[in-house]
């Protein structure tokens, strides 16, 4: 197989993915964060949040419409481009997928076409209810996503059919409640809660800075920073449960992650910058923090954390083991309706190594004719390159960390003191809008990246995914695509720009009407503070 | 598990061969009328107002209708992996269109009126008309190419392969055949889509859409029969030589295909599925017949029966084929050997039999809610805040 067609598909997953996942976390979060506001607008029959909802709204609108729209690309290129993939695993993988259209994205489509314009049509809690759907809706949508990628990271509840010549499925429990794919999942929502929340409080620091639409800017900031809040935290804590998870589920990639070439007595030490070299297999100008990784990774003091060169010595094993795996199948194909005891047996025993003889499919066809030096080099493939992979994960971790403080720091001003801000922490709001993508995106790249040279660990291989496609069908693709998106991208950032630039839509009429009614109650308790004592009471400007 | 083994494998597969017929009819239906209406957006509405009518009689659904192709690609994928691994690729460039159509339509939609600019408009209704024109000439030229059969076969590891002469060239699946059934999906949809804007709009747009859905509709009929006719006399069909197992192992390779006699014998062997084109027929006349009264529910109602009877007659007139080979007829796919395990399907059954009837039960609901004609009086009180 040409490497040139591999490395094509790849690129063309990997730009569609990372840009479809540059609109999926803000619709996450955003869904959410409009249906509180609503949620407080019904309670309280303010129409500022009303206005609120509906300012936040339109540009849930603007930004979820391409996520649908590069969401389609996806749900079909498995098939268009790694086709042998989907005829390997679609048993499994196919499920979620399915199961995501048919509880999900169908409630999410459904409601957010009635949330936009179904404001005359429709009751206030009904109109409720529908902002809740879509946010359910898309909410579930990333579960079962998830589920499905979280296979590909730890490919449980499945074996392989020697007669279909593929994995098929065994148990749904084990691969819905795989425990890769629920960190994963609480990981990803948790990260899109903070996208939006950092969002919301940009945008609103600009106003606030622009000195208005301020009772909107400042209601915003204290919903999105206690949000905000909850969910960095979250992220943090989930991110540390995948790390745990894949101390023992993903070895190689928690390895790479942390440039450990050698198996270190435990508790490891973790290495917090540092430049590895892959060549040498060592880290150069380390800085340790002694015993932390054995703490994150184990949560204990004597486990030890397998290094990248014993683990590379047990993935030659594994090939071995594989070859004699991929011999029996070949017996059992040849005899079929006859196939001897024994080798069915033999195949059994090796079954779960049979991924590894495929490793060396990129260089012989048979694998059984490998030379001792084609299995060293396939052992030597399972090594990701650590270099980016240490970098990247380092940068989302701080950047993780990072909005803790942003979004304790604003939660602490909005509670405490009495929503005033300094311009300094407005200026510094508005500046790292983009920091959440940036970290989602590192997060996918880490996710991804660290999972090579296999598409599904330990049972099958990217070489072996892709479509056998010419090289002039994926370029005309990937050029296609890129124009595409290109395109879409300058349009829907200006639509946002001219959206934020024109402020909320002002209820004028509803805004006076219900002040005066407001006031009237007030009027009828005595001793009662004035509408606009606290900034939280005062009705739009 | 032993759950799964209360329904056979085999009537399983028969059930998610049905099911798959009823995404796909699902699938036209409601996206149907939304294709239609874009493709016939720059005929029957002529100023910025009345094109906004007609763009605002989809606008609140077309995202729930877009969802039953998404489920449709899915439920291929869960339980036809082999289809969905063979077709997608196979079919490479022309789902590249396809889904350039399906990403350039929403924005469109959602984009169009953001600005209040006549050449940013114009752009964006050529968008709306090619984004409904496309596919819907496309999923034809497909279905017509499944009929001749696509030349892909299967390596000993179940690798799909492609013809050369085929694969990779969009052209190669412009046969005239497959034309004519893009003719006819084309003038279908047209025809579903006139019927949506009698119901849903008023005045000029609706009398413009009732002439060109009437005169769609006998296009589409005239196809229908035209190809009727040639799958009779000029299309070899294909058939299982060797006994099947319908509860074996999905292993295309284990049965052998031969190409001889035609398609149509499936009539002579189940006579009943003559039900289905007679849907179609029957259903193309009254819907056209409705259009030239002006009749409004009851139009796209016989619309609806008329894609379903189409639709339906092309899966039964093949079946148990899925998908022929021509250059290796033993790689074909069928119900009995490209479909997920037995398991897989049961899980997914269960699924489907959850959350369809949720589904058709909320659906409902919110046409419910947006019952009633969209007029150029709604678009001039909502300027701000419709598309």
């Amino acid at each position: 197989m040409e490497i040139g067609l591999i490395e094509l598909s790849r690129l063309q997953f990997a730009m569609t993915a990372m840009y479809h996942f540059l609109f999926v976390p803000l619709t996450l979060g955003l869904s959410i964060l409009v249906a509180i506001m609503e949620t407080v607008y019904v309670m309280t029959n303010r129409p500022i949040w009303r206005q609120m909802t509906k300012f936040w709204g339109t540009l849930f609108g603007i930004n979820f419409v391409l996520g649908v729209a590069t969401g389609i690309t996806m749900e079909f290129q498995f098939g268009m481009n790694w086709s042998y993939y989907s005829h390997y695993v679609g048993d499994i993988f196919g499920a979620p997928l399915a199961i995501e259209g048919l509880m999900a994205f169908f409630l999410e489509a459904t409601f957010v076409g009635l949330f936009f314009f179904g404001w005359d049509k429709l009751s206030k809690v009904q109109h409720l209810v529908v902002a809740w759907l879509v946010a359910i809706g898309s909410n579930f949508s990333a579960l079962w996503i998830l589920i499905a990628n979280g296979w590909m990271q730890n490919p449980v509840g499945a074996e392989f059919n020697p007669d279909t010549m593929r994995m098929e499925m065994t148990s749904f429990f084990d691969v819905v409640f795989n425990e890769v794919a629920q960190a994963k999942f609480v990981h990803t929502v948790s990260a899109g809660y903070v996208t939006a929340a950092v969002f919301v409080l940009g945008v609103s620091a600009l106003y606030l800075i622009q000195d208005r639409h301020k009772d909107l800017a400042r209601r915003s900031i204290a919903v999105a920073s206690s949000f905000g809040l909850a969910a960095a935290l979250s992220v943090v804590v989930l991110g540390d449960e995948s790390g745990y998870s894949a101390s023992h589920t993903q070895k190689m990639k928690l390895a790479a992650i942390e440039a450990m070439w050698e198996t270190e007595p435990a508790p490891a030490h973790f290495t917090l910058v540092g430049f590895p070299d892959q060549e040498a297999r060592e880290t150069h100008y380390a800085v340790h923090i002694p015993w932390a990784m054995g703490l994150i990774g184990t949560r204990s003091l004597t486990e030890e954390i397998p290094g990248i060169n014993d683990l590379v010595t047990e993935a030659e094993e594994r090939i071995r083991r594989g070859i004699i795996a991929y011999d029996a199948l070949m017996t059992i194909r040849e005899t079929r309706g006859n196939v001897p005891d024994e080798a069915r047996a033999v195949f059994e025993q090796n079954s779960d190594d049979l991924g590894f003889a495929f490793l060396l499919k990129r260089y012989v066809v048979d694998p059984r004719t490998a030379t001792g030096a084609q299995i060293a080099q396939a052992a030597e493939d399972t090594i990701p390159r650590v270099f980016p992979l240490f970098w990247a994960f380092r940068f989302m971790v701080a950047l993780g960390f990072s909005f803790i403080a942003v979004m304790a720091y604003f939660f602490y001003r909005a509670s405490f003191r009495n929503m005033q801000f300094p311009r300094w922490s407005l200026y510094a709001a508005v500046a790292i809008i983009p920091t959440p993508w940036i970290a989602a995106e590192l997060g996918w790249f880490v996710a991804e990246f660290g999972r090579q040279p296999w598409t599904v660990d330990g049972v099958l291989p990217t070489a072996m995914s892709a479509s056998h496609l010419s090289i002039a069908d994926l370029l005309i693709t990937l050029a296609g695509f890129i124009l595409f998106y290109t395109v879409l991208f300058v349009i829907e950032v200006r639509l946002m720009v001219k959206y934020i630039r024109k402020g909320p839509f002002q209820d004028v009429e509803e805004t006076d009407a219900w002040q005066a009614r407001h006031e009237a109650r007030l009027r009828q308790t005595p001793g009662a503070p004035s509408p606009s004592a606290s900034p939280l009471s005062t009705p739009a400007e | 598990m032993i759950l799964h083994e209360m329904i056979d494998y085999d009537t399983l597969r028969v059930i998610w061969w049905a099911l798959l017929g009823v995404l796909l009819i699902g699938f036209a239906l409601t996206d149907g009328f939304d294709m239609g209406a874009g493709a016939l957006l720059p005929f029957v509405a002529k100023t910025d107002t009345e094109r906004r009518v007609v763009i605002n009689t989809v606008g609140p659904v077309w995202e729930g209708n877009q969802v039953w192709f998404i489920l449709g690609g899915g439920a291929i994928f869960a339980a036809w992996p082999p289809l969905y691994a063979v077709s997608f690729s196979g079919f490479y460039l022309a789902m590249f269109v396809v889904l350039a159509a399906f990403i350039v339509r929403p924005v469109a939609f959602k984009y169009r009126s953001k600005r209040d600019d006549a050449t940013w408009r114009a752009r964006w209704d050529w968008a709306l008309f090619a984004g409904g024109a496309v596919p819907a000439l496309i999923f034809g030229v497909a279905v017509g190419n499944v009929l001749l059969g696509v030349p892909f076969y299967l390596t000993d590891d179940l690798m799909p392969m492609y013809d050369g002469s085929f694969y990779g060239k969009f052209l190669g699946l412009l046969r005239p055949f497959a034309i004519l059934a893009g003719v006819v999906s084309f003038s279908m949809l047209l025809m579903h889509g006139a019927a949506w804007l009698t119901l849903k709009t008023e005045g000029p747009i609706a009398e413009r859409a009732r002439r060109i859905g009437a005169v769609a509709g006998m296009t589409a009929a005239g196809g229908y029969a035209l190809a009727g006719l040639w799958l009779a006399v000029g299309i070899d069909g294909f058939a299982l030589v060797n006994d099947v197992v319908p509860a074996g192992p999905s292993n295309p390779l284990f049965s052998e295909v031969s190409r001889e006699g035609s398609w149509l014998t499936a009539y002579w062997l189940r006579p009943w599925i003559i039900v289905a084109p007679v849907m179609g027929f029957v259903g193309i006349a009254l819907a056209v017949m409705g259009l030239r009264a002006g009749r409004e529910v009851s139009t796209l109602l016989w619309s609806k029966m008329a894609i379903t009877g189409i639709i339906a007659s092309v899966g039964l007139t093949m079946f148990p084929f899925i998908l022929p080979s021509t250059v290796a007829p033993d790689s074909s796919l069928t119900v009995w050997d490209a479909s997920s395990s037995h398991q897989t399907l049961f899980i997914m059954l269960v699924c489907a039999l959850i959350f369809m009837p949720l589904i058709l039960a909320y659906t409902s609901w919110v046409y419910k809610v947006l019952w009633g004609k969209v007029t150029e009086a709604d678009v001039n009180e909502n300027a701000d805040t419709l598309y």
